[in-house]
């Protein structure tokens, strides 16, 4: 019997074989599903992504299929006004149409917009870009992966010619210097820590590039705790240090690269001295990693949010590149880089057309040639495809300014995850018609005026790619409840009552797919070779993979070649400048935020699920003891956007100049209420990392709201119990679970 | 040495605390995690520590020895089991009896429940849930060997010491190389009684 099959055919339960919903790792997982046809449990899948380990997210992700929070009617009301009813398909379907069609024709088309998100399937995200595009026909969609990992991708795009991480996660395994940048991988990316753990048994060294100390940190052979928003200045310096200790490989740069003179040049402005005032770092400590990262043999640099959510974020990615590229650790098994993603589709949801700029397969919408090859295989003319869109932050922004009048949005909750709740809030009450697709209700959904129930990831067939750019095959593992749709229903039928019928018989995700499949070839996103079957026997396709015999594409430059045309690497020389929120004396620290591990993005689904709730019941502002408070004392953490007052989580693993506040909670515990909605120019990433802040002593905490709940619905208790308690978790991790009976 | 079993290796530990959800749901005692997860530097760092049954095998584990319903089997290969619901009168001796403090009584149901060691899983070749899913092999199950095959060079050690009293373990703790020769301390040495030292 296979290890992790034992629980089949017990007392009529079946394993169905799945994978994660949530972050970019995507761990293997199987759902347990009982009798009468219900998932009510998990058990570890020996998966070679995870291979059976599961963080306490992935656990407990069963428990939000049949959780009783869950919306089993479409919500509608006419005004915002008004409560809520719970109404028929039917009616919720013809007033949203009859709304989409008088914007349209009072406004334009492009008055309508429609915002996607990265948790959703390809095959459904592919459905995003095409509904808007064929069946409202507006060019203003995007979608929340905006809010993730662009900047990474915009970086790839410009240096490689390629939108994905380099090299496959077991690359880390293999490597003898690993750096890893603005990412706390214990937190977000739990499971991946087994390959960290696993290089340092081996030997490699750790160097670890963040503001604070975390579990990862607390571990490796350099801890950089640099000041938020210093990134592209500490990566230039790195440089600066390779070149003038002759460490960078001037043969590979010749050969493989574009650019280098003018990167040695601005490197060469940043020596340490200069980088340590800018980073608040040892000088010491710049030298000390860029010769270990230049003298190992194989060196590999992975990063996140942390350096990528910043009014600089493309450039800051850029700068890790370049030191990859200088040193020649580019292409080679435990050589490259990677990108790692905060939400399970982040790479996936991009890929196909739904974000503005992009037709399927990673197609421009502004290229001819594109747009011929797209209408041909959409069947419509190419007069009639829209031209590009603006990005989410930008949406709200017109939404505010009224240009944008009516609004769709799918898996997405920006009243959490945006930056400025202040704005966003603004933003969507000036809308006129707002209709959101969810499976709870959350923040953002409860503001709209129809609500779409649709079906949870165990409810539905599809694909996701992982940070690896691995795409792997979720299988459905029960009926979604009465009254539940999936998305891609939803969608078609909406486009069918818009007219659009034609170009939306889908039956179901594998039909998607198989367009899917086809509109992504002889792009470089090459879906072709990859099929429903063939994910089933292999566990997963790393893309590109152009036919069904290729055995796609895990690392990339393998032959020295990028996907430029001249197959080089395009360096970018950066100049550092300070973030975008001025520091003065009335805001003299940085705010930053993140996540903590018992919690996903705009905690929607988390927040609702009683071990995690009592794991992390509530936001915290982390604090360096020099501030003079005590662990518990409430805090206010004042920004030129306002101020929110949290239980102080004292602690030295953070710089004495910084503020952290983990962001998974709505007004008034938002640590987006405080965030500002400065954009990176080329990604339009917000900066959530950096913004100037000033902390005070205050008296009374602000409580933490329950997640909303649909009308006649009362709120899962489970979920309410510690949320009354107003001390933080003993540790960012959580609560320590140190009751003994 | 030991057969297979759990080796706890805090310097891999990040606090996650996938372990305790794991524990949640296994089949013995649904809902209820018998791992403690412990932060042991808070306000420093970030270090946490998780605690599992550590299943004493030498003298006999404590808790089973002082229950005086006689609730607490020791299996033949050495798993302490949680009580048996039939036999335990939730009296809470083996809660301070457990140098480790494992046990926990639910009040409730006056019922002691405490790892077993998955052994719904382990008696069919399986890991327990918290070792199979803990995300950075901080929990591990296995043999020694197979232990040392992933980890070069990496010790284990089996023996805790009280005072002056030594237990040792079914489970193991991986130590730093250099501390494998001794007793790994188990409590921090008692100075004060009532107000008295008592080391005099
Ligand atoms: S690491 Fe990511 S994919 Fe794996 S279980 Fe946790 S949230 Fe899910
Ligand atoms: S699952 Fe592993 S890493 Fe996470 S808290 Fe438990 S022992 Fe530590």
């Amino acid at each position: 019997m296979p290890a992790d099959q034992w629980h089949a055919d017990q007392d009529g339960e079946t394993l169905v074989p799945t994978h994660c919903c949530f972050c970019g790792v995507q761990c293997g997982m199987y759902l347990r599903v009982d009798r009468g046809g219900k998932v009510f449990g998990v058990e570890p899948r020996n998966h070679d992504i995870n291979r059976m380990r599961l963080c306490p997210k992935g656990i407990n992700a069963y428990q939000q299929v049949n959780h009783p929070d869950r919306l089993t009617a479409p919500l509608m009301r006419r005004s915002r006004d008004e409560e809520f009813a719970e109404v028929s398909w039917d009616e919720a379907l013809d007033f949203t149409v009859s709304e989409i069609r008088r914007i349209q024709e009072m406004y334009g088309k492009d008055a309508f917009g429609l915002l996607g998100g990265a948790s959703l399937f390809s095959e459904k995200t592919y459905l995003v870009g095409k509904f808007a595009r064929v069946a409202l026909k507006t060019k203003h969609v995007d979608y929340n992966g905006r809010l993730c990992m662009v900047s990474a991708a915009g970086a790839n795009k410009l240096a490689f010619g390629i939108d994905r991480a380099g090299n496959p996660f077991s690359d880390i395994l293999l490597t003898d210097c690993l750096l890893i940048a603005g990412s706390n991988v214990g937190e977000c990316f739990p499971v991946l820590t087994q390959y960290v753990w696993g290089a340092r048994d081996r030997g490699a060294s750790l160097i670890v590039v963040d503001p604070r100390e975390t579990a990862v940190a607390r571990t490796a052979d350099i801890h950089v705790a640099l000041k938020p928003g210093t990134d592209s200045a500490f990566f230039n310096s790195l440089l600066c240090v390779i070149v003038e200790e002759g460490l960078a490989d001037e043969a590979y740069l010749a050969e493989h690269t574009t650019g280098w003179e003018e990167v040695k040049a601005k490197a060469l402005e940043y020596p340490p001295s200069r980088a340590a005032q800018i980073c608040g770092v040892p000088a010491e400590q710049i030298f000390q990693v860029a010769r270990t990262f230049a003298r190992a043999p194989k060196a590999m640099a992975w990063h996140a949010r942390g350096i990528e959510h910043h009014s600089q974020g493309v450039e800051n990615c850029l700068t890790v590149i370049n030191l990859c590229a200088a040193t020649g650790h580019i292409g080679k098994p435990g050589a490259g880089y990677g990108t790692l993603t905060g939400q399970g589709n982040g790479q996936g949801g991009r890929e196909h057309g739904q974000k503005a700029d992009l037709l399927p397969g990673g197609r421009s919408i502004l290229n001819e040639e594109h747009r011929r090859q797209i209408c041909e295989i959409w069947g419509i003319e190419e007069s009639e495809l829209p031209t590009a869109g603006t990005s989410m932050m930008e949406m709200v922004w017109q939404m505010q300014r009224r240009e944008i009048r009516g609004l769709i949005g799918i898996c997405n909750n920006p009243f959490v995850s945006l930056p400025n709740y202040r704005v966003v809030k603004e933003g969507y009450d000036a809308t006129e018609f707002h209709a959101q697709f969810d499976f709870f209700l959350s923040e953002t959904a409860a503001n709209a005026h129809v609500v779409f129930p649709v079906t949870t990831w165990a409810e539905d067939d599809g694909v996701m790619a992982n940070a690896e750019a691995r795409v792997v095959k979720h299988n459905k593992a029960q009926e979604p409840p009465p009254g539940v749709r999936t998305d891609t229903w939803v969608m078609c039928e909406l486009a069918r009552r818009l007219g659009a019928g034609d170009k939306f018989a889908f039956a179901d995700s594998r039909e998607v797919f198989e367009e899917l499949r086809t509109a992504s070839r002889g792009t470089v996103i090459d879906y072709y070779g990859i099929t429903y079957e063939r994910l089933e026997e292999t566990g997963g396709i790393a893309w590109p993979c152009p036919s069904t015999d290729h055995p796609g594409t895990p690392r990339l430059f393998e032959d020295g070649r990028t996907y430029h045309e001249d197959g080089r690497i395009h360096l970018q020389a950066v100049e550092w400048h300070l973030p975008m929120d001025p520091y003065s004396d009335e805001f003299p620290m940085s705010l930053t935020t993140g996540r903590t591990v018992a919690h996903f993005l705009s905690g929607n689904q988390t927040r609702r699920l009683g071990a995690l709730v009592e794991q992390t019941p509530r936001p915290w502002a982390e604090v360096h003891p020099s501030h003079g408070f005590r662990t518990g004392e409430p805090v206010r953490v004042v920004t030129r956007r306002g101020s929110e007052v949290f239980p102080a989580l004292v602690t030295e693993a953070i710089r004495p100049d910084t503020v952290f506040l983990p962001y998974h909670w709505p007004v008034p515990t938002a640590a987006n209420a405080l965030t500002i909605d400065a954009l990176d120019p080329r990604s339009k990433i917000p900066e959530y990392k950096v913004c100037a802040c000033r902390i005070e002593h205050a008296s009374e905490l602000d409580t933490v709201p329950s997640p909303p709940v649909a009308p006649g619905h009362v709120a899962y208790p489970e979920t309410q119990v510690s949320r009354t308690d107003p001390l933080p978790p003993t540790s960012p991790q959580g609560r320590g679970t140190s009751e003994r009976s | 040495m030991m057969g297979r079993t759990i080796f706890i290796d805090p310097g891999r530990c990040i606090g996650c605390q996938a372990c305790v959800s794991a524990c949640r749901e296994c089949d013995s005692h649904r809902g209820k995690s018998m791992i403690h997860l412990d932060y042991t530097d808070e306000g420093q760092s970030v270090a946490s520590l998780p605690t599992v049954c550590m299943h004493c095998e030498d003298p006999v584990a404590p808790c089973a020895e002082v229950c005086p319903a006689d609730a607490i089997l020791v299996t033949a290969d050495g798993v302490v089991q949680q009580a048996d619901t039939t036999r335990c009168i939730g009296c809470a001796n083996c809660v301070n009896a457990c140098p480790f403090g494992v046990p926990k009584i639910d009040l409730g149901a006056k019922l002691q429940m405490k790892c077993n060691l998955c052994y719904d899983r382990t008696a069919y070749g399986l890991a327990p849930m918290c070792a199979t899913v803990c995300p950075t092999g901080a929990l591990f199950y296995g043999t020694v060997e197979e232990l040392q095959a992933e980890r070069p060079g990496v010790q284990v050690a089996d023996t805790f010491v009280f005072g002056s009293t030594e237990v040792r373990t079914g489970v193991a703790m991986v130590v730093p190389a250099d501390k494998v020769q001794w007793p790994v301390p188990g409590g921090l040495p008692v100075v004060e009684i009532n107000g008295k030292d008592v080391r005099r």
